[in-house]
């Protein structure tokens, strides 16, 4: 809601400037979006009086006109509006003035007639196309005829003002209004505030003869109709105009104008109705009825659904209650009875109506977050009067209630004791009574207790913690001390899961991997991939996009994202590890487990190429060299092992992995399948996915010493054929199984499959290390146990020695 | 010629030998040829036996002392072409130091991951937990154990990615807070923590807006919490975060789950506080909502609101990190652009 700082002024004596008034605010009540004043940036724009007028002899709808700007020469403008005339006063921007979007205004030659500036449109200066009125949407602005030329035509057209326009959060529905604002103001600046009384002249007959209510009070708990014979529609005086344009609203005419100037003065929407377009004389407050349709002001059509609230006459509804009026009974020129509608509805109706038809009113926003309940009888009267006098309009005798639920005042008890206790302050009684006071709350103290009587005005206040609020915004946040929580000890410290997870991340950061944290909802395609577990999927019911619709069930489809962007972008050596969850669904539940993950996935070269150093493009052994290290740092107590998978089918059948501990499969790695990598436009990419729960929740091996043998070691190399399918495990685990109390280590230094050995053979070469802790190991302990590592190589795998 | 005149001569003699030689090949056959067994010092010595008595004593001492002589003036020259040759060696080893080093593989954690471990440090160091909870999240926890009821306005449909009715991505870490208040054992001790985590809001990607990103909760209840505590920790959270000039400032909000609510604005870093584009001239910038919290979450989680009472308040890393390194694009964070996620290597 757009305020205005000179409206302000007439009721509040504030010695601020409008920058201060509005930080004021946003520090106190509610946030301020900005302060404009309209005038600013504009420069020698005055009052013009056109003394004559001929047409431009080269141009059929160019005027040559002479303005009296205030000197002693008129001026000479061409001037293209079709409503110039003789006699009208209009803005003229004078030559080396500047005008709306800082355009500077020269003297020039327009078809070769001079022309000393420009006659301007109120657009022009600075207007938004919604608040220009509509006679003057498509030409020059015309002035009031008492319009002195060559004043500044600023005040004319209440550009000086300064225009707070204030965001005004859901809670604070009374802010949406003068009246609420200046209630707030008086409490922050501690001044009086003195608000209009109504002064309404009846005349005519009583209305109950004219006009019926019959009102739901469910859906309406207040209804009020008041009835306006006679108006004289015509445009509404400058002044009004002025505020209205200047709040953000386009002058319509005189009736119009003061329901929306009546709006935000006292906060309460009212309807004005052609009362001679009724059908009958009975208004009617209820739901509409299956089939109804209504046709509203903006000449939207609309199907009305069973939960909106119509007003409607004897035949047909005339108007969406609280959003927007009919268009069938909606003031015309012809009007000369006007039936003003001040009403409650219930909010949760008018939300979903404004929903539903996509109608977001202001009448709609104010009636969702709570009109004044108290004031609506003086807003209905307050419009009457306006009509009496702006429009010469017979106010009717009394008014027609339908229904008149006025709410009680909150009563809230409070002790001195919960407030300072809870905002760790020593206010005292005096203070805190002001404070409420100020905010025009009623109090009552008995000793240290506080019985505050809330106006209704304010709906958002009903329980202590509210008061609370107010006293601790209008004391000031500023005031408040600064201190940290007292009290028993705590300890802070992570679980031991917490505690895996960040030394996860620490372990692949020092292997080389940055951490990516990708979108957690994706393609149903992709959440349906690498995946280590049966899961059904789990999907958005209403998503934004297909590429953001099911929430993924592994984490390395995500990486292959990143890897896409980056290498759409040319960054071809990617390494990137996530750790996040992915969502398993069963069948016949809402709502999926939530499991950790961790995964990653390499691109291009790990290890960076340099001068020195060639590229070596990643393969499957550097991959699980990784993850081996990465489970070695987790030390998880069970061997870990790796068996082919020929099966996954987004991954490389060859060059896949299952990662086992203690024979528990808790991930994959390898190679991405080429068919599916095409698919991602990525290149060859080496990934792997373990269940980090699993990790988590498996024993772990503790760190312990273990002494140093200071009796030497004696190496053998052996090296032998085998058949290629014979694996680097078997033949590691039988050595170690036949290798002697004395066998520290075996190594794999060599493997060769190339022309050298027989097709179907491979040479593998180890190195056997023997050590005894306790004495110096003799040379035939060794030779006998290495002799019968080899023979049982020979014997069990076939293994030719070399 | 005596012997003692002849030991002086050879003496004269080796020394200048000595000093000529120019390998270690040199100095040893001088050495050989001077000290050997059949150099002229022992040839000299084994004429010795036709001295008196009483010479002999002091010829041999004479003689002991040019051979232990000679001996030092050899080892002294064979250290000096040891090093000469040694520092050739060197000379040749030269090296362009300006070279670049070797490179190393090295993965760098995410932005965001950092600025969550700063404030889960942060708050350890104050006795609070770090606590995580479910991202899909059932409406109970999400709204309306928040205090907002099926037809609030606050929750329109179109800010929440439901899953069905009851089920949904949660739009906020605030769930945490009746997740933990509903367990929490308050004879244990107050209940203080921090819970982040990733959450969910239906918006269309966008430089500021992003459909996943994270928050941190805290919240802390106990008998005697006050506002001014609340004040304190968000001043010691922004100290942590952005340095110890930065002020924070509250201003009045409205959350369904606090009351007071507020927001919390602190020195705009771009400008000191001046005023400028990124503040709006303001001189502030706002970085998070917090409030005590609502008698009604604390009574529906079970927890008394006349004995108990507390402060939550809610941060978003992503928005400080935005701030903090003045990334103008939140996308960036999803995106993982390996040229992005490298920028931010500062340790400690």
């Amino acid at each position: 809601m757009k305020i205005s700082y000179n409206w302000i002024k007439e009721y509040l004596d504030l010695n601020v400037s409008p920058a201060d008034l509005a930080e004021k605010i946003e520090r106190t009540s509610v946030e301020v979006d900005d302060v404009v004043k309209p005038s600013d940036g504009l420069k020698k724009i005055v009052v013009g009086h056109v003394l004559s007028i001929e047409m431009h002899p080269d141009s059929d709808h160019l005027h040559i006109c002479q303005v009296d700007v205030g000197e002693d020469e008129p001026l000479q403008i061409v001037c293209g509006a079709p409503n110039i005339d003789k006699g009208q006063r209009v803005i003229v921007a004078l030559p080396g003035s500047r005008i709306a979007g800082n355009v500077k205004i020269k003297k020039s030659k327009m078809r070769g007639v001079p022309s000393a500036g420009m006659i301007c449109a109120l657009q022009e200066i600075g207007f938004s196309d919604d608040v220009v009125p509509k006679e003057y949407a498509d030409g020059i602005y015309v002035l009031p005829a008492d319009a002195t030329p060559g004043d500044d035509v600023y005040d004319y057209l209440g550009m000086n003002d300064s225009l707070i326009d204030l965001d005004v959060t859901p809670n604070r529905g009374d802010m949406l209004s003068l009246n609420g604002t200046l209630h707030d103001l008086a409490a922050i600046y501690d001044r009086p505030v003195t608000l209009d009384q109504v002064d309404l002249k009846e005349a005519g007959h009583a209305i109950e003869g004219q006009l019926a209510v019959h009102v739901d009070a469910d859906l309406a708990p207040q209804y009020r109709m008041r009835l306006v014979k006679q108006v004289k529609l015509a445009p509404s005086p400058m002044w009004l105009q002025v505020r209205l344009w200047n709040a953000g609203y386009r002058p319509i005419n005189n009736v119009v104008d003061i329901t929306n100037y009546i709006m935000l003065k006292y906060g309460q929407p009212l309807h004005a109705f052609d009362y001679d377009k009724f059908a009958g004389q009975d208004v009617y407050v209820r739901t509409a009825k299956a089939g109804e349709k209504l046709t509203t002001l903006d000449e939207g059509e609309h199907d009305l659904d069973p939960q909106d609230i119509v007003i409607a006459d004897d035949k047909a509804p005339i108007a969406l209650a609280g959003v927007m009026g009919g268009l069938s009974t909606a003031i015309s020129d012809e009007t000369v009875t006007v039936a003003i509608e001040s009403a409650v509805f219930e909010h949760d109706h008018i939300r979903k109506a404004a929903q539903r038809h996509h109608l977001h009113t202001d009448a709609s926003q104010r009636f969702e977050r709570g009109v004044n309940q108290a004031g609506v009888q003086e807003a209905l009267d307050a419009a009457a009067q306006m009509m009496n006098e702006l429009a010469a309009g017979e106010v009717q005798l009394g008014s027609v209630v339908g229904s008149a639920n006025i709410p009680d005042p909150a009563v809230i008890t409070i002790t001195l004791g919960h407030i300072n206790a809870v905002l760790g302050t020593d206010l005292d009684l005096t203070k805190v009574t002001h404070i409420l006071e100020s905010l025009g709350f009623d109090v009552a103290s008995e000793g240290e207790t506080l019985t505050v009587t809330v106006p209704v005005r304010r709906n958002d206040i009903h329980i202590p913690a509210d008061l609370l609020e107010e006293i601790s915004r209008i004391y000031g946040y500023d005031e408040l001390p600064t201190t940290l929580p007292t009290g028993r000890m705590t300890m802070g410290t992570l679980t031991s899961a917490q505690k895996l997870m960040r030394a996860t991340r620490h372990s692949l950061e020092g292997l080389g991997l940055n951490q990516a944290i990708s979108y957690a909802l994706t393609t149903e395609d992709k959440a349906k991939m690498f995946l280590m577990q049966d899961s059904e999927t789990t999907q958005l019911a209403w998503p934004m996009s297909v590429d953001h619709a099911v929430l993924r069930m592994n984490v390395v489809t995500g990486l292959l994202d990143d890897i896409a962007y980056n290498s759409a972008r040319k960054v071809k050596d990617v390494a990137l590890y996530e750790q996040g969850r992915v969502f398993y669904r069963e069948d016949g539940t809402d709502r999926p487990n939530e499991q950790e993950h961790i995964a990653g996935a390499i691109t291009g070269t790990l290890m960076p190429a340099g001068w020195n150093q060639p590229a070596q493009e990643v393969d499957f052994y550097q991959i699980k060299g990784i993850v081996e290290a990465y489970l070695k740092d987790m030390a998880v107590n069970g061997d870990v092992t790796y068996e082919a998978n020929t099966d996954m089918p987004e991954m490389h059948p060859g060059r896949t992995a299952d990662i086992l501990v203690h024979g528990h499969r808790i991930g994959f790695m390898g190679q991405v399948h080429p068919t599916i990598a095409k698919q991602f436009k990525i290149g060859a990419t080496y990934v792997f996915e373990l269940n980090l729960q699993a990790i988590i929740d498996m024993p772990k091996q503790e760190n312990q010493y273990d002494v140093i043998s200071r009796y030497p070691a004696i190496t053998r190399d052996i090296a032998m054929l085998v058949a290629d399918d014979v694996t680097n495990e078997q033949i590691v685990a039988l050595i170690e199984k036949r290798g002697g109390a004395f066998l520290q280590s075996v190594k794999l230094f060599d493997v060769y499959d190339g022309v050298k050995v027989p097709k179907g053979k491979k040479s593998l070469a180890y190195t056997l290390t023997y050590q005894d802790k306790n004495e110096t190991l003799v040379d035939d302990a060794v030779t006998q146990a290495f002799e019968k590592v080899e023979k049982r190589l020979q014997d069990d795998l076939g293994a030719e020695i070399r | 010629m005596s012997l003692k005149d002849k030991l002086s001569e050879l003496h004269q003699r080796g020394l200048a030998e000595i000093q000529k030689s120019s390998d270690l090949k040199d100095v040893n056959q001088v050495r050989v040829s001077l000290l050997g067994k059949k150099g002229p010092i022992t040839e000299v010595l084994r004429g010795m036996r036709d001295l008196d008595a009483e010479e002999r004593p002091k010829v041999g001492a004479f003689a002991n002392e040019i051979r232990d002589d000679l001996t030092a003036a050899l080892t002294k020259r064979r250290e000096e072409l040891e090093n000469a040759v040694l520092n050739a060696r060197l000379a040749n080893e030269k090296i362009d130091v300006t070279l670049p080093g070797t490179p190393v593989a090295k993965g760098e954690p995410h932005v965001i991951q950092q600025i969550i471990d700063q404030i889960e440090d942060l708050f350890l160091g104050m006795g609070y937990q770090v606590l995580s909870g479910p991202e899909v999240e059932e409406d109970k926890y999400n709204f309306e154990m928040m205090n907002l009821p099926k037809n609030h306005p606050a929750r329109d449909m179109q800010d929440t990615f439901y899953i069905t009715k009851e089920i949904l991505m949660r739009t906020q870490t605030s769930p945490m807070q009746a997740r933990t208040l509903e367990k929490h054992d308050f004879s244990q001790g107050p209940l203080k923590m921090i819970s982040p985590g990733v959450v969910y809001r239906r918006d269309t990607d966008d430089p500021t807006h992003s459909h996943q990103f994270h928050q941190v909760e805290g919240l802390v209840i106990d008998k005697h919490v006050t506002m001014a505590d609340l004040k304190g920790t968000l001043q010691v959270l922004a100290h942590e975060l952005f340095g110890d000039k930065f002020d924070v400032r509250l201003r009045p909000s409205y959350f369904p789950f606090t009351e007071p609510s507020v927001e919390a604005d602190i020195t705009c870093f771009n400008c000191g506080g001046k005023g400028c584009g990124v503040c709006k001239n303001t001189g502030w910038i706002e970085v998070l909502g917090a409030g005590m919290v609502h008698p009604n979450v604390l009574k529906m989680a079970g927890v008394d609101p006349d004995v108990y009472g507390g402060f939550a308040f809610g941060v978003g890393p992503d928005r400080f990190a935005m701030l903090k390194y003045g990334v103008d694009d939140i996308r960036n964070f999803y995106l993982n652009d390996v040229r992005f996620l490298t920028q931010f290597t500062k340790k400690g």
